[in-house]
């Protein structure tokens, strides 16, 4: 065996044999391991119980913040009041972490309406509404502070509470996890 | 070594049979009777067997407690509360549980530490240590998948913050995180996956416990002075001097941990746990194991999150290159007054370390913990290499005896009990 690969200098059938199989191994070992990693993924009922919901905004006073669930994330619909509006439209944008302003947060003509997801960004633990610095949200966990408009104003959190997809289907009812067509 | 026969012939006909087929006694014999072992050692090293038996007891009453626990969402409180009100028993069960994984963190801490100070991770045991760093990852992965189990709040809100640090991944993060979950958030899937994983992980840590331990009987345990066994003299059989100081060490420890169980089950779990799971609400103050709360501490002295996250994985990684940084050619902290000095320092900053973790990120307890983890990481990256080339250890022994017995006169002058010891057990 030594002696036929040292004198031999082009390749023999041999060598093919070993590279062919050595490539049919490894391939066919990759794929395998496809399923059960797809396996880990959302499976095909969560994804399924993942379709667009919809709130009732009628009883939700001004000032309230209220918790829903979308895919099992937690959602905050806050009802701000003009103040928090105010306070909200009134940062220097180019002074956050990650610029926003707040119009581009809420949809057109609904700025009292503010629909972030209920997750600090940091490390996803539920901040406590009506509070912080900026009395928007403060979370207990690591001490991310978000304004009146979910963006971060201070502590760890990288980006602002992200938006879900959602639409108004009339004044009092949105429907999260759908974007908005018109 | 020749005092201690490495060669072994079973006595009975069917001994020698079976051993020229499966040579299973003679390796027994071999590693755990006629082993040399240093005649020095202190109680610092019977943490192994301490460890070794912790192991065994976890598996022993976490194979029970899975025949009574059901890993689903919903049930998983009520299963274990069930557990603590209805099995025989299974109050008992599930404390030693628990609380045997606090009292596994206690023995592999004070292992890794008398590892630090006698200089054990140095030539030629880094593959040996290695292996050991490679376990405690292990434990920590076990620990934590173990602690989400009961689905209590701590349980919940703990897995959530434990998988959003790999969200702190770019461009792929968001993805292995729903790979984590099986899901959009925590849930059931990653309640029923973490259950499959934390009954496989101590299976592997046993495996890597099997080469560490192989490793270890290459070149024989470092002892309190560092310098190799030279001579037969410097040396006791395995069985009965390590074995009997284990077990007793083992006895002792027992004791401990019982204390934990019957008198104090609770006080190192969080009365948060006892609040089944809710996504809609943190706990106020949120903390890990305490086991954990050193590296927390330095996750949360970094503000920036990706910052964080490698902070915490770089503070463990960075044991495997001790080896490397530590330039010292001396093993053992005795003869090595100025690093003494250092490794009391550095165990002081663990321990606030794993204070500040506990406390609320606000304040000074930022600031706190910064100074710390600068200090944590100085410590591998400055002090370890800078003080091998300063420092003027302090004159080593010629050999363990002598560091046992004194300068003995002349070569023949043995006390009648010390050489007597090695042949008195066959």
């Amino acid at each position: 065996m030594a002696e036929t690969t040292t004198h031999v200098a082009e390749p023999t059938r041999r060598d093919f044999l070993y590279i062919a199989t050595g490539a049919a191994a490894a391939i066919g070992g990759a794929t395998l391991v496809w399923p059960f990693v797809q396996s880990l993924a959302p499976d095909a009922a969560t994804v399924a119980a993942g379709a667009p919901v919809e709130v009732d905004l009628a009883p939700i006073a001004e000032g309230q913040i209220v918790k829903v669930f979308w895919r099992g994330k937690l959602i905050f619909i806050r009802h701000r009041t003009p103040d928090e509006i105010k306070a909200a439209a009134d940062v220097n944008v180019a002074s956050l972490r990650d610029p926003q302003p707040d119009a581009a947060r809420v949809k057109e003509g609904k700025a009292q309406w503010l629909v972030v997801y209920g997750n600090c960004t940091h490390l996803g633990c539920v901040p406590l509404g009506n509070s912080g610095e900026y009395n928007g949200w403060f979370c207990p966990c690591h001490g991310s502070v978000f304004d009146t408009s979910g963006r971060v104003r201070g502590g760890p959190a990288p980006i602002n509470l992200p938006i879900p997809p959602y639409a108004f289907a009339s004044d009092t009812k949105v429907i999260i996890g759908q974007e908005a067509t018109a | 070594m020749s005092q201690h026969p490495t060669t072994y012939v079973p006595k009975s006909a069917f001994g020698q049979w079976f051993e020229s087929r499966l040579p299973i006694a003679g390796l027994i014999h071999s590693s755990f009777i006629a082993f040399p072992v240093p005649r020095n050692l202190t109680y610092f090293w019977t943490f192994g067997a301490i460890l070794v038996f912790m192991l065994v007891a976890q598996i022993v009453t976490g194979v029970f407690l899975a025949m009574y626990y059901t890993p689903n969402a919903d049930m998983a409180f009520q299963s274990v509360e069930h557990i603590m009100r209805d099995v025989n028993y299974g109050w008992l069960i599930r404390y030693l549980h628990a609380n045997g994984a606090s009292m596994f963190f206690i023995a592999v801490y004070i292992h890794i530490f008398r590892n630090f100070y006698y200089g054990s991770y140095k030539a030629p045991r880094e593959v040996l240590y290695i292996l050991g760093v490679i376990i405690f990852i292990l434990m920590m992965a076990t620990a934590f998948m173990g602690y989400v189990l009961p689905w209590g709040q701590m349980s919940f809100w703990g897995a959530t913050v434990i998988t959003n640090l790999f969200s702190a991944i770019p461009l792929v993060g968001e993805t292995i995180v729903s790979y984590l979950w099986g899901g959009y958030s925590v849930g059931n899937p990653t309640l029923n996956r973490f259950f499959s994983l934390h009954y496989l992980l101590p299976f592997m840590i046993a495996g890597v416990v099997v080469l560490h331990i192989w490793a270890l009987h290459v070149p024989g345990q470092n002892n309190p002075t560092g310098i190799p066994i030279k001579s037969g003299k410097d040396a006791v059989p395995f069985t009965p001097y390590a074995t009997i100081k284990d077990i007793f060490a083992v006895v002792v420890f027992l004791i401990f941990f019982a204390y934990w169980v019957f008198y104090i089950p609770n006080y190192l779990g969080h009365a948060d746990n006892y609040i089944p799971a809710n996504p809609a609400v943190t706990p106020a103050h949120i903390v890990p194991e305490w086991y954990f709360l050193p590296f927390y501490a330095i996750l949360r002295a970094i503000p920036d999150k990706l910052g964080g996250v490698i902070a915490m994985f770089a503070a463990i990684v960075i044991w495997v290159f001790m080896p490397w940084l530590d330039t010292s050619k001396v093993r053992s902290t005795a003869y090595r007054p100025l690093y003494k000095q250092f490794f009391w320092v550095f165990v002081g900053v663990c321990l606030v370390l794993g204070w500040l973790g506990s406390r609320p990120a606000e304040g000074w307890y930022v600031i706190a913990s910064q100074i710390c983890t600068v200090y944590y990481f100085a410590h591998f990256l400055i002090v370890l290499p800078v003080l091998g080339f300063v420092e003027r250890p302090l004159p080593l022994p010629n050999s363990i005896l002598e560091s046992v017995m004194g300068v003995q006169k002349g070569g023949a002058g043995m006390p009648a009990g010390a050489n007597a010891e090695p042949q008195s057990k066959g």
